[in-house]
This record gives C-alpha cells, structure tokens and sequence, in this order.
C-alpha cells in the first residue's frame, strides 16, 4: 500500500493540471487530500512494520522494466524508508496547509508541489538503484520551477544554483551507478543484490568518494553547501519547508542507502574525512548563521549545521550514531519545516521585511501572540532542549561519535553550545525585541494568523514532541533495519 | 510501611508540569484560575513529597528504593530512565516543593500588578516539575533531562521582563554559561554510558554508582595518566560549576537578578543553583571512587573542594562591595554554594547537603525579605538609595533579621550557624590542605560583614530615596505570611542539625540518629566553634562600625569601604573585572571567528560558485564562437557541396520529355552497340 503514496502524488499532480479548477477550495482541497491520503498510507504502513523481525524488508512492487539491462521496477521499505515516508508526509501535508495564500497559477503551484512529493516518496521507496536515480531526477525539475516561478530573493539565480548543484552531484552519482555496474557484471541494479554480491575494496575506495559526495551535496555537505542557504531563501514558503525537510533529506538518505551500504569498505576508509567535514560543517553553519542579518538565512545556515549532524551520525558507522542520523533527519526535517513556516508564511508574508533589525523594533510577539509560541517552540526543539525530537537524535548521534571519534564528539557538542547561541539570538531578536519603535497597534490590525497557519503550526509542534517524549516510535523501526544483514556490513566497520 | 509513595513518585513532578501545560492555554485574563492551578497543583506536590520524605526513612524502604523502565532501546543496548526513593531524594523533595510552595504563595503579592501574571505562573509551575524531577531521579539521563528543563525555565523567567535590554542580555548569559558547563556533564554521561553500558544510578547491582561498575571504572586509565572515574567525575562536575555558579563560570547569577524577585528566590537561590551541588551528592559514589579507596580523598572530590574553597571567599568579598540589594545577596548565594562544593570535596557529605537545604530556607527568606523592600520602595534595588525602612516595615526587617542572622551563622539557634560550622569541621579534618579550612574561615567574617552592611544601609539610619518617602508602605498579608513561616523554620532547623543530635545529617547518610550530647562538648567540636563565632562577631563589628555607628544621610555619600581602601574597593566593585575578561577573550574570538567564516562564506565559496558560474559562461561564448566560426561554416560549407551538386543533378530532371527521349534513344544505341560487338 505505501507504493500509493508515489502514484497518488503524480495522480494529483496530473490531475491538477489536467482540470485546472477555478475554484480555489477545489485546488487546495485537492492538493490537501492528496497529501492526507499520503500521510496516512505511510503512518499505516509503518505502524505495521516489522510484521516479521527476520525479514526487514517489505516489498511493495517488483517488475521487470527493461529487461535487457536487468534494470527492475523495484519498491520496497525498511524502517529507515518508512521514517522517512512519514516524515515527508508530515511535510507535505504542513506545507499545503503553509501554501493556504498562494494565489497566482495556484494549480500548477500545487502539481509541481505534488509532483515533487511523488518523486521524493519514490527515491525512498526505490530499491533498484536505476529507479532510485530517475525518482531523483524527478524531484529536481519541480524543484526548479517552483523556485524560479514562486519565489522571491533572486529566485532565479538561486534556483539556477540548486539546479546545478543537484546535476552536478546527480552527473557523480551516474558515474558510480554505471562503473558499479559494470564492475558487478552488468547484470543488476538491484541494491540488495549489488551488496550482497560486494565490489573489491580497492573499486569501493574510489567508488565510494565519487558517490558518497554526489549524494551528500544534497544534503548540504560542507563545502558543497552553499546552494542550501540561497535556496532556502529564495524559494517560496512551502519549498523552503520541503527543500529543508525532505530534500535535504533525499542526498542524506541516498548517501547511506547507497554509497554506504554498496561500498562499506569504501566508506571506513574515507570515513576521518567526511566525518572531519560533518563538524565542520556543524560548526561553520551555527558561527554563519550567528551573524546573518536576514531573519531566512538564520535559518538556512541553521540547517547546514543540523545536517552535520546527520554526516558525523552516518559516518559514525555504529548503530547508535547510524540510527541517531536517521532520527535526526526526521527530527530537523519537521523543525526545519516549523522555522521556515514561521519566517517564511507567518512573519515574511505580512510584514515583507526579514531584516531582523527591522523585526526587532516591531514586537512581533504582541502583534502575532501565536507565531511567537510556535517560534520560541520550535527555537526549543532545534537547540535541543529535552522533551522535543531534536535532543535524543542529537544526542544519539554525539555518542555514536564518542565510540569512532572523541575528539569530533566534543567539537559536535561545541556546536551543541553553538547552536544555543545563535537561536537565542534570533528568538530575541525577531519576536522579542527590546526596543519597540513602530506603533504595534497599526501594523497587526486584521491579519491574524488563518487557521491553516495554526493547524501546519500545530502539526508539526506535536510531531516533534510526540517523537521527543517517545523516542522508540521511530527507533523500533529504525533499528530493526540496521539488523539486515545488508546494513551489517557497514556497521561491522564501526564498534558497536 | 510507605512503598506506595514509591510506586507513585511520578505523581510529584507530573502535578506542576500538568498545571503549567494547562496555564499555557490559559488566556491572560484568567489570573484568578491560574493562581488556583499553581498553588493546587504544588500542594498536591508539597503532601506527596512529604510523604516520600517520610517513606525513605532509614528501614523503611530497605532493598529496591528504585525504579527503572526502558526508554527506548538502539541495537541491543537499552537506555533506561527511573527514579530512586533515597534518603537524599526525600530531603531534597520535601525542601524544594515547601520553599516552593511558600515563593509562590508570596508571588500572589509580588506579581499581583504585572500583566502577564498568568504566564509568570506557568514558568513558575513548569519549573518547579522539572526541579522535582531533577531531584527524584535515578537515571542520569532523566536527570540531565530535567537538568536541561530547568535551565530553559530559568532562561524563560529572567527574561520574563524581556523588553528591559537588561533582562534579556542577562537571559541569555545565563542559558549560554550554563550550557558551557552542560557540555561538559554531556559529555562526562557519555563517556560514563560508553563505560559502564547504564546510565542508571542504582540497579540491583548493575548501576553505574554501585560497586561493580566502579570498580572498573578505577581501573582503566583515561587520557593524561587519570583514571576514568577521575575523568569522567571532572566532566559531571564541569555541569556542576555550571550550574551552581562556581568560579569561573559564576558570571551569570548575579545579572540573573534582573528577573522578578520570587524567581531570584525560588531559582537562583534556593533550588535551581543548587542543583549543582545536587549533582555532586547524587553521583557521589564515583566522584569518591579512587585507587586508593580512602573516602573525601579521591583526585575530583579535592578539585570540587578547591573550586568550592575559591569561590566562596571570592564571592563573599565581591559581595561587600555591591550596591544592588538582589546582587549582594547574588553574591553571597555563589560564596554559600562554594561552601557546599567545599564540604562535598573534602568529604563531609552529609554536612554538605544540610547547609544546602539550610541555605535554601535561609535565602529564600533573605530575598522575599528583599523582594518585600523593593517592593515598598517602588521598585528601588540600591540600598544607597534606601535606608530607615525598620520603621515603616517591621515585620520585613524582622524576617530579614533572622535570615541574615542564619546567613551570617549567629550561634545556637539559627541553623546557618550549625550547618557552616559542620563545614568548618569537615575541611579542619581535611589531611590533604589546611587552607580550604583558613579560606573558609575567612569567608564567615566577610559574610557578617556585608550582610551587616546590607542590614544597616537598607533598614537603619535615615531614608535617602528623596520624594517617594511618603509611599512607603508594609507589604500585604501574602507576602509577609510566607516569610514568618520561613523565618520560623529557619529556626527550627537547627534542632535537627546539632552535633549533639544530627538527625538530618543521619538521615541524609541512611541511618538512625541517636542523642549524643557528649559530641557537642569534644575539644575540637567546640574549638572549632568558638572560632567561626569570633571571627563572625568580627565581621559584624567592622560591618556595625563603618556602616551603622554613624549611617549616612545622603545617596551620594562615598562609601566608607572606598575611602579606606580605594584600590581593592574599586576592584572588588566591578566583581574582579570576570566579565570584561570574558568579553575581551571568549566572547570577542567567538565574534571574529563567526565574522570570519561568515566572510569565507559570502566572499570565497559563493565567489568560487560565482567562477565557476563564470567559467560556465565563458565556456559557454566559447562554444559558441566555435559554432559561429568553425562548425557553422563547416557545415554550412557542407551542405552548399550538397546543395550544388544536387543543382547539377537537377538540371537533368527538367521535366521535359524532349530530353528524355533522347536521352532513351541514346541510351539504346549504345546499348545495340555493345551488344552487337561486345
């Protein structure tokens, strides 16, 4: 059934396009039922998991597609899949809800919307590695237009500069999905068959690098970064939600399913450096972003930290800092969604300012009473603080790097310290201001936040809190994933 | 005979926490209904917690105090949370949620004007569930948790006042510095889970503080020749210094003042603060545990003693060259708390914990005493702005009598006295240094000192606030209740704490106590106490004799302090210039780093995606003068061959039949030809 996320999401898409309905409840009303339907097929399907703890995977679909080239239309989850599922339906459905005032070519807005969110189901469901990569490529193109057409700070060149990033990375991915291919006798694409057949280890050292990298420039590895920060910026609300929260996500997740799980050897020898560049990208984010003057770019720069955390988690290659790195992405996925719902819709969309000298003389608190509580809550869930998701994926992820690298894991603490830093100066600096200037009275009058701001709000407040206070939600699917014995080669490298 | 309460411990963080969780809902103008939620809830909390503290009586509990339950589990290892019904939990219990209970009653006065009162007392009740959680716990993740908690709820509530600039600075500072030393704790938790495999304090034998873990902990040796235990005892004590504003991370407790005075009370004086020193009691099985296994002599507990021994004389003499009524008695918290590091490291545990819950109830009532001032002086801190408030507030100037009596340690009976002299005692008997003892000495004649100065400058003398003497006024019945009752406890406490009888101390050790009046009258007890009173009554002499013989008249007035010793006076003013050194090395790296890479980012890796965009450009021209001048031509070149040679062809296919004929008949003559003579 979780296949249906992918088809429902290009059915709306087609849909939306095809009917193009000028009634705008039907618009939104579509593009909002399409993504519910996706949340709850893929909360369904994970409640379910593990039905059988000795088979890990479940598989939903499984053809031939061309033949010739052993290349099969292949989908399946594990639990690190279906956490991933879930949480892209969360956003999705957050960012139509956060997508509520989006006038203009509002149908196309939401089938390039949906057509995004079916592609990013796809990439996480995908098990052939060919069907993986066009399910990539897929989620690039809506990307683009969403960015270029939608958005707002030099749309164009930061959406060109997303474009190229991702072709770049996905150019490196191609190069390694062909040699792996035709090293492994160019029979299959399948990526359980490929690791169990296993690559020599000196084509895993080279192979590794070249797809580790094409896959992690998604996620923002420093210093492959930089299209992150202007993207998020430039894209409209809801595409910086899912730029941040899934996207980012997609070269993370592409990174350990495959770079990681093919090339196991490949990655314990590279592993000093991508983890050296996971800190530093942890702690060159939280020091960029402690001086931004743009109230997004906080935030942009905030999530090139918070994926760090997710690199050092993954190349941690233990069980701990593997599935730390799993929660984290779920976890920065729905807070990253929050702030940018916050900056984006509730702030941006009524003041048109983000500079936060100006937002600091406008006690937004008084003026918007509930954005301010999402943001002070969602300020809490990305510093860490105990009770909201952010604090046990960070923390498993600090001890996972405690048993491969001390030393990193105390830097990644620093930027645990960081990270207070720069979010407290944007708490107060935003919502909090000391010095009122305008008259608060003439600015707010009738612009109260709409309900599908607050529900959005709500929804993702209780996602983050719910997998805080319960943590085991998502790590008794998560772990049992890491037991398959195609995980086990990888983790072998790391203690523990 | 009390095992439910164990089962049920739970309860009494879960009652403030839910009635913080419906306040938040609770809209501004419910004031009424909030009252009732933080009040009810913390009384519920306050029977419960008594009941536990009645329930950890030595025998009654025996075997199995704790209990424990799988948060969640990664791979095949388990991470578990519990709590622990202990001695030390019951005492702490029961002391956090009755000064609660009483600051928040007091609040009902205090804050009765503010707008945003609803908010203050969901921040009150959620801080008060993190601080019983704190305290019950029996996992050291739980408690970190809860550590964490506690910070937020006092980051929330100094800044409560967000729109002073001061407050919200001092919001900040505070949350950041203990953080520094959070990080620590972390990672020291860390290390102690990677270890020892639990996070668990006790566990039927598999704890972390218990035997068997200890023991390897002693063994293996860490980086720099220290053994593990010691490393990670350093690293858990880092969040201590942290948190109870040992030196060098005391800086944010004093601009913490800038909250509401029943929070200064409550957080940063009686409780939260003190957590710290919590944490050294709750984990002190492993700060103890050495090589050599003689107890108080381990390397961390002599590190926690010479922190502790440091700061409290530092901060007492900080504190007598303050005018901020809040920031001296900010002061005399870090220097109290430095008194309890020093008697946990040089092994009196037990004496330890008395001062910190004698120091609780003594603080708590210094600062509603100073709260109840300010508030009848509208809101005025400066106590040379103050003075002759005896008359106008008797009941205030009697309440802060007996709690700087406490503080000061007047003898016989007021618990300060017994509790300090505890410590006196402990450092005396310390066989690694005699110093912690001198400086510990020395603190006592500081402390009489400024808190006699304190005493005489706010409610002897004259006033010297100028217009507002008019509107002086006692504060209402809620505020001064709360202080009786504290002043009153303050003086019972001292019964249980005696040489002759300690019973608390007993308790807090897990035995029975016994009368042992004879201890009372043991040449070193009675030495020791004899000079702790001489050099106290010292200190209230020289306090008496610059600031209350002759009291000054004017706001202005040079303290007598500054003219003595100008130099030190100066120094000591501006708190030994920590903050500027701060500013000057932490925080101004911090900035230049932040800067720099901010400048890395916008002028190097944009720039070299901008190259790199350019390279594509240029490659881009490049291909296409290549197009206009070398393929183009060249194919252009191609197809006019083609072109022309189809023109010629063309001109065969005219259409006209004329020429196909011929071309046929000249076709077949060639042909008859051929086959005629081929």
């Amino acid at each position: 059934m979780a296949s249906w996320t992918i088809y429902l999401s290009f059915i709306g898409a087609a849909l939306l396009l095809a009917v193009r309905p000028r009634d705008m409840r039907w618009v939104r009303g579509l593009a909002l039922g399409t993504a519910l339907a996706g949340l709850v097929l893929g909360l369904a399907a994970a409640a379910r998991y593990p039905a059988d703890p000795a088979a890990p995977l479940i598989v939903l679909a499984r053809a031939r597609w061309i033949p010739s080239l052993g290349i099969e239309y292949y989908l399946a989850a594990d639990g690190i899949s279906l956490t991933l599922v879930v949480l892209t339906g969360i956003a999705s459905v957050a960012g139509v809800l956060f997508s509520w005032n989006v006038e203009r070519r509002a149908a196309e807005y939401f089938a390039l919307y949906l057509a995004l969110i079916g592609g990013v189901y796809g990439v996480f469901l995908s098990f052939d590695w060919f069907l993986l990569f066009v399910f990539y490529e897929v989620a690039i193109v809506p990307k683009y237009f969403l960015i270029a057409i939608w958005g707002s700070t030099r749309r164009e060149y930061g959406a060109m500069k997303l474009a190229l990033y991702s072709l770049v990375g996905s150019a490196l991915v191609l190069v390694g999905m062909l040699a792996a291919y035709g090293v492994s006798g160019g029979q299959t694409f399948n990526l359980i068959e490929l690791a169990r057949g296993g690559f020599s280890s000196g084509f895993q050292t080279w192979a590794f690098p070249v797809v580790f990298v094409g896959f992690a420039v998604l996620a923002g590895i420093w210093p492959l970064h930089t299209w992150a920060p202007t993207g998020h910026v430039a894209a409209p609300t809801a595409a910086s939600m899912l730029l941040a929260g899934v996207v980012m996500k997609l070269g993370a997740y592409g990174a350990l399913r495959v770079g990681m799980m093919l090339f196991p050897q490949g990655a314990m020898v590279w592993r000093p450096l991508f983890a050296g560049l996971g800190v530093i990208g942890i702690l060159y984010g939280a020091c960029v972003a402690l001086v931004q003057r743009d109230f997004k770019f906080v935030i942009g720069y905030s999530s090139v930290s918070h994926m760090g955390f997710v690199l050092l988690g993954l190349m941690t290659l233990n069980a701990t800092g593997v599935g730390g790195a799993v929660m984290q992405m779920f976890s920065h996925g729905i807070i990253a969604g929050l702030l940018f719902a916050v900056v984006g819709r509730m702030v941006y969309d009524r003041m048109h300012t983000r500079d936060l000298a100006d937002l600091e003389g406008m006690a937004l608190n008084r003026v918007l009473p509930f954005a301010g509580l999402t943001f002070a809550v969602a300020c809490a869930a990305s510093m860490g603080v105990p009770g909201f998701s952010g604090f046990i994926s960070e923390l498993l992820v600090v001890i996972g790097a405690w048993k491969a690298f001390p030393p990193l894991a105390v830097l990644a603490g620093v930027g645990i310290v960081a990270g207070a830093a720069y979010t407290l100066r944007v708490l107060q600096k935003s919502f909090f201001g000391d010095h009122p200037r305008a008259p608060v009275e003439e600015m707010g009058r009738g612009q109260g936040l709409t309900w599908p701001e607050r529900a959005g709000a709500v929804l993702l407040m209780a996602a983050t809190v719910v997998v805080g206070l319960y943590p085991s939600l998502l790590l008794d699917i998560i772990m049992p994933s890491l037991q398959a014995s195609w995980m086990q080669a990888m983790l072998k490298g790391g203690q523990g | 005979m009390m095992s439910w309460i164990r089962e049920w411990l739970w309860l009494i963080p879960l009652a403030p926490l839910a009635a913080a969780g419906l306040l938040a809902l609770t809209p501004r103008a419910g004031r009424r209904r909030a009252a009732w939620l933080g009040i009810g809830s913390l009384s519920v909390a306050t029977v419960l917690s008594w009941a536990a503290f009645f329930g950890a009586w030595p025998g009654a509990g025996g075997a199995g105090r704790e209990v424990n339950f799988t948060w969640l589990t990664f791979g095949r290892t388990p991470l578990e949370l519990g709590w622990v019904l202990d001695p030390l939990t019951g005492a702490m219990l029961a002391m956090v949620s009755t000064v609660a209970l009483l600051i928040f009653v007091y609040s009902l006065g205090d804050m009765r004007a503010d707008p945003n009162f609803t908010r203050f007392f969901c921040f009150l009740s959620f801080f008060a569930g993190s601080m019983l959680g704190l305290v019950m716990a029996n996992s050291l993740l739980w408690l970190f948790m809860c550590w964490e908690l506690v910070g937020l709820a006092s980051y929330l509530l100094i800044g409560f006042w967000f729109e002073k600039p001061a407050a919200a600075a001092a919001a900040k500072k505070a949350f950041l510095v203990t953080r520094i030393g959070d990080l620590g704790l972390l990672l020291g938790l860390i290390y102690l889970y990677t270890e020892t495999g639990t996070l668990l304090c006790y566990d039927e034998g598999r704890g972390c503080l218990e035997a068997a873990a200890l023991a390897g902990l002693v063994e293996r040796v860490s980086v720099g020749g220290i053994t593990v235990a010691t490393a990670i005892s350093l690293l858990i004590f880092c969040g201590a210094i942290g948190k109870s504003g040992q030196v060098p991370l005391h800086v944010w407790l004093p601009d913490a003042m800038e909250g509401p005075t029943p929070v200064s009370a409550l957080i940063h004086a009686a409780t939260m603060v003190a957590a710290g020193v919590f944490l050294v009691a709750r984990v002190y099985p492993l700060m103890d545990a050495d090589v050599a296994g003689e107890p108080g002599l381990s390397a961390a507990l002599q590190g926690v003693a010479w922190v502790g021994a440091v700061t409290a004389v530092m901060a007492a003499a900080i504190a007598a060259a303050q005018f901020d009524l809040k920031r001296i008695l900010a002061y005399s918290t870090v220097s109290q708390l430095g008194y309890m590091m020093m008697a946990l490291g040089v092994g009196g545990y037990a004496v330890g914990m008395f001062h910190l819950i004698a120091h609780a109830f003594f603080k708590a009532l210094l600062f509603l005493g100073a709260g109840s001032a300010i508030h009848g002086c509208h809101h005025e801190r400066d106590i040379r702005r103050m003075g002759g408030l005896r008359r106008w507030m008797p009941v205030t100037f009697a309440a802060h009598a007996v709690g700087m009596m406490a503080l000061a340690g007047v003898p016989l009976f007021f618990c300060g006295f017994w509790s300090k002299d505890g410590i006196l005692h402990a450092a005396w008997g310390w066989p690694v240094s005699r110093l912690p003892f001198l400086l510990g000495l020395a603190g006592v004649g500081l402390t009489a000192f400024y808190m006699m100065r304190q005493m005489a400058m706010v409610y002897g003398g004259e006033y010297r606030g100028g217009q507002l003497k008019k509107e002086i006024h006692e504060s209402p019945a809620v505020m001064r209740v709360p202080m009786v009752i504290l002043a009153v406890a303050v003086v019972l406490l001292s019964v249980v704490g005696t040489p002759a009888w300690p019973w608390l101390e007993e308790f807090l050790e897990g035995r029975e106590a016994a009368v042992r009046a004879g201890d009372l009258f043991e040449h070193e007890t009675l030495w020791i106490m004899g000079a702790s009173a001489l050099v106290m009554g010292a200190g209230l002499v020289a306090g008496w004799r610059l600031y209350g013989r002759r009291p000054q008249r004017r706001a202005d007035a040079p303290d007598p302090l500054r003219m003595a010793q100008p130099a030190v006076f100066s120094l000591l003013e501006q708190r030994l210039r920590f903050d500027e050194v701060y500013e000057a090395t932490v925080v101004r790296s911090a900035a230049w780093a932040a800067e720099a890479w901010d400048w890395l980012e916008r002028e190097v890796w944009q720039g070299l995606m901008q190259w790199a965009g350019y390279g594509a450009l240029a490659a881009g021209w490049l291909s296409r003068l290549s197009d206009e001048y070398l393929v183009n031509p060249a194919f252009d070149g191609g197809c006019e061959g083609v072109r022309g040679c189809g023109r010629g062809m063309s001109g065969w296919h005219g259409g006209r039949l004329r020429i196909y004929l011929r071309v046929v008949a000249a076709g077949m003559a060639a042909m008859a030809v051929w086959l005629t003579w081929g």
